[in-house]
């Protein structure tokens, strides 16, 4: 009982000095030691991923040029193994490219709605909505993929259903919620001056957003899509049950196709660690992070350009 | 005061992950410690690794096991064939699952490891039931999977375009299927590639045309799929017993070196008859005790 009277300096002088500079110190080392955790765990992932990648050109005499330039894939093949990465790249591209070109519209359009047109109501609609969409696992969309889209899709366009199109269209609805969100902040963060000055000139709401708010915003919007493009280039489930998984190169968009995640997850579990289907797989796995290195410098490169 | 209400719900939400992973691996740490007290008494704890195709089997096995012998803790983990053999290979588990022979995968060393043949399973191609066909010739199936064929018209069924269910390349199951039912020929990539048995007769029962391959347990009478004889032998227990049948592979338990302790009892379980005779016909399995014929790595057939 006597703890609650106490008075507030009683409570703050309690401890002496040095207790407190011992505090200081605990508090900066605990600070530090999740940083270096960070930190290694990125450098040695990377060193893993690299080494392990590089196997297979190294260890195994596969050759680099043939493994990005040759479209036949066919590693189980005892008498000539062929390791052409090529229809795999350009399946990850394709759907990354294609479903970005879905999701940035409507994700910078959604964006807008909540931030100008209708802030009040829009938004409160809207977001949670889009944070639904966050919450809902990729295996969902896959098996709502193949259920109902790859059939829906072999009815009204022909084929078989698992194609390019269906993993774009997966991909388009699991990207959105990182495009709209990082867009929604972009337009919200810009300063009520530029709208105010621009309104004040005598341009009408449709004028001020499109020559006003969208090219002040545009390196974050440009962010969003390529964090969106980022995800998307990652997933791995979901367009695995969709896709087709087919390993040759899709001459059309209702074709099916492959990514390099999902050559890596159907075979990953079947080979044995050393062997050079293995070591190729992980050759993948490394295209795999050089792409989001890459990702990630363009995302630094635009946020170098934010001006507000 | 909207974004501190934000705020909040984000720190409790962060707050119950941190306290469920926190109790997540209280847990392990509670099973693994149990094991280890276990291992003082008699029988221990050991972890089995390998294809996800014999999971279920083994697992089933594993818990009647526990259950006669409550000292004893089993974990049967599904990662597939390749890391199966690797890891027990490397020591990192006691038995690997596999459906091929250590022999036919890379990097294996196959000499150091003993093999224990558990269950036979057979496999068979099945169609969608509208493709109106029950019998296939090897040569048709061959030409169907090369693409050679294109339309099941040509084979006296319906007027449809074959779609090829492949399986990846790795996989044991398309191994198996490639060596005893079409001769070693590579299909061609068909409509859709998928690992999961299940996510294939999904695809065989929904797709008009389709074509895959099967093991005898996704048969059932509502399985939505029709499966082939081949050369008018029937897919049954009895045709792959007595040999008649040609696809079908054994579902390998590797040690390394020979097994001891309760890797060596629970191995002799698998194979007494109550498990055979039950657990493993139950599960789809043929009994490897009741095979009249035997194979060997290469492929070689003989009478037992």
């Amino acid at each position: 009982m006597d703890n609650k009277t106490m008075t507030a300096s009683q409570r703050l002088l309690k401890k002496s000095n040095k207790s407190l500079l011992q505090m200081e110190l605990r508090g900066k080392s605990i600070v530090l030691i999740s940083a270096l955790i960070i930190i290694t765990a990125t450098i040695s992932i990377t060193i893993f991923l690299g080494t392990k990648g590089l196997q297979a050109f190294f260890n195994n005499g596969v050759s680099l040029y043939e493994f990005l330039t040759s479209t036949n894939w066919n590693p189980t093949n005892a008498e000539s193994p062929a390791y052409g990465a090529v229809p795999f790249i350009v399946g990850s591209f394709a759907v990354t490219f294609l479903s970005a070109l879905i999701a940035a519209p409507l994700g910078i359009g959604g964006a807008i709605f909540m931030t100008e047109i209708a802030p009040s109501w829009g938004k409160k609609i809207l977001q949670p909505v889009i944070e639904l969409l966050v919450g809902i696992p990729s295996v969902v969309y896959g098996f709502i993929g193949l259920s109902v889209l790859v059939p829906f899709l072999r009815d009204s366009v022909g084929g078989q259903g698992f194609s390019l199109l269906a993993g774009m269209i997966v991909l388009s609805i699991m990207i959105l919620p990182t495009v709209t969100s990082i867009a929604t902040d972009a337009m919200s963060s810009l300063p009520k001056g530029l709208r105010e000055s621009s309104y004040a000139i005598g341009a009408t709401r449709w004028q001020t957003i499109w020559r006003v708010l969208i090219p002040a915003a545009m390196p974050t919007l440009l962010t969003a899509v390529v964090l969106g493009m980022a995800r998307a280039f990652g997933e791995a489930l979901a367009v695995q049950m969709v896709i087709g998984n087919v390993r040759t190169l899709p001459s059309a968009i209702t074709d099916p196709s492959a990514t390099l995640t999902t050559i890596i997850t159907l075979n990953m579990g079947h080979t044995t660690f050393g062997s050079v289907e293995n070591n190729v797989l992980w050759s993948l796995a490394l295209i795999l992070l050089a792409m989001s290195f890459i990702f990630i410098i363009l995302i630094r490169y635009l946020s170098s350009r934010r001006q507000f | 005061m909207k974004k501190m209400k934000s705020a909040y719900l984000l720190a409790v939400l962060a707050m119950l992950l941190v306290f469920a992973t926190a109790c997540g691996n209280k847990n392990n740490e509670g099973a693994s410690t149990d094991g280890n007290k276990d291992g003082k008494k008699a029988s221990g704890s050991i972890v089995i690794s390998g294809s996800s195709a014999m999971q279920p089997l083994v697992a089933a096995a594993a818990e009647q096991f526990t259950q006669e012998n409550p000292d004893a803790d089993i974990q049967v983990q599904a990662g597939g064939s390749g890391t199966g053999l690797s890891q027990v290979a490397e020591g990192a588990v006691k038995i690997g699952n596999s459906d091929v022979f250590a022999e036919e995968k890379e990097g294996i060393p196959a000499d150091k490891l003993k093999d224990h043949q558990v269950a036979v399973v057979g496999m068979s191609a099945a169609v969608n039931p509208e493709v109106g066909i029950k019998d296939i010739s090897k040569k048709d199936l061959i030409k169907v999977f090369t693409g050679k064929v294109k339309n099941w018209k040509e084979l006296g069924g319906k007027d449809q375009k074959i779609a090829l269910i492949n399986r990846p390349d790795s996989s044991g199951t398309r191994a198996t299927f490639v060596k005893y039912a079409l001769d070693g020929n590579a299909p061609v990539e068909g409509a859709a590639t998928e690992d999961s048995s299940n996510t294939v007769q999904k695809l065989i029962k929904e797709t008009p045309g389709a074509i895959g391959y099967l093991a005898f347990s996704y048969f059932t009478d509502n399985s939505g799929v029709t499966p082939l004889s081949i050369d008018g032998v029937k897919p049954t227990d009895e045709n792959v017993q007595t040999g008649k049948f040609p696809i079908w592979a054994y579902e390998h338990s590797y040690t390394k070196g020979e097994p001891k302790g309760l890797e060596k009892q629970f191995l002799d379980y698998l194979m007494s008859d109550e498990i055979q005779n039950k657990l493993v016909p139950d599960q789809g399995y043929i009994p490897a005790s009741k095979m009249e014929v035997k194979r060997d790595a290469q492929g070689k057939i003989t009478k037992k």
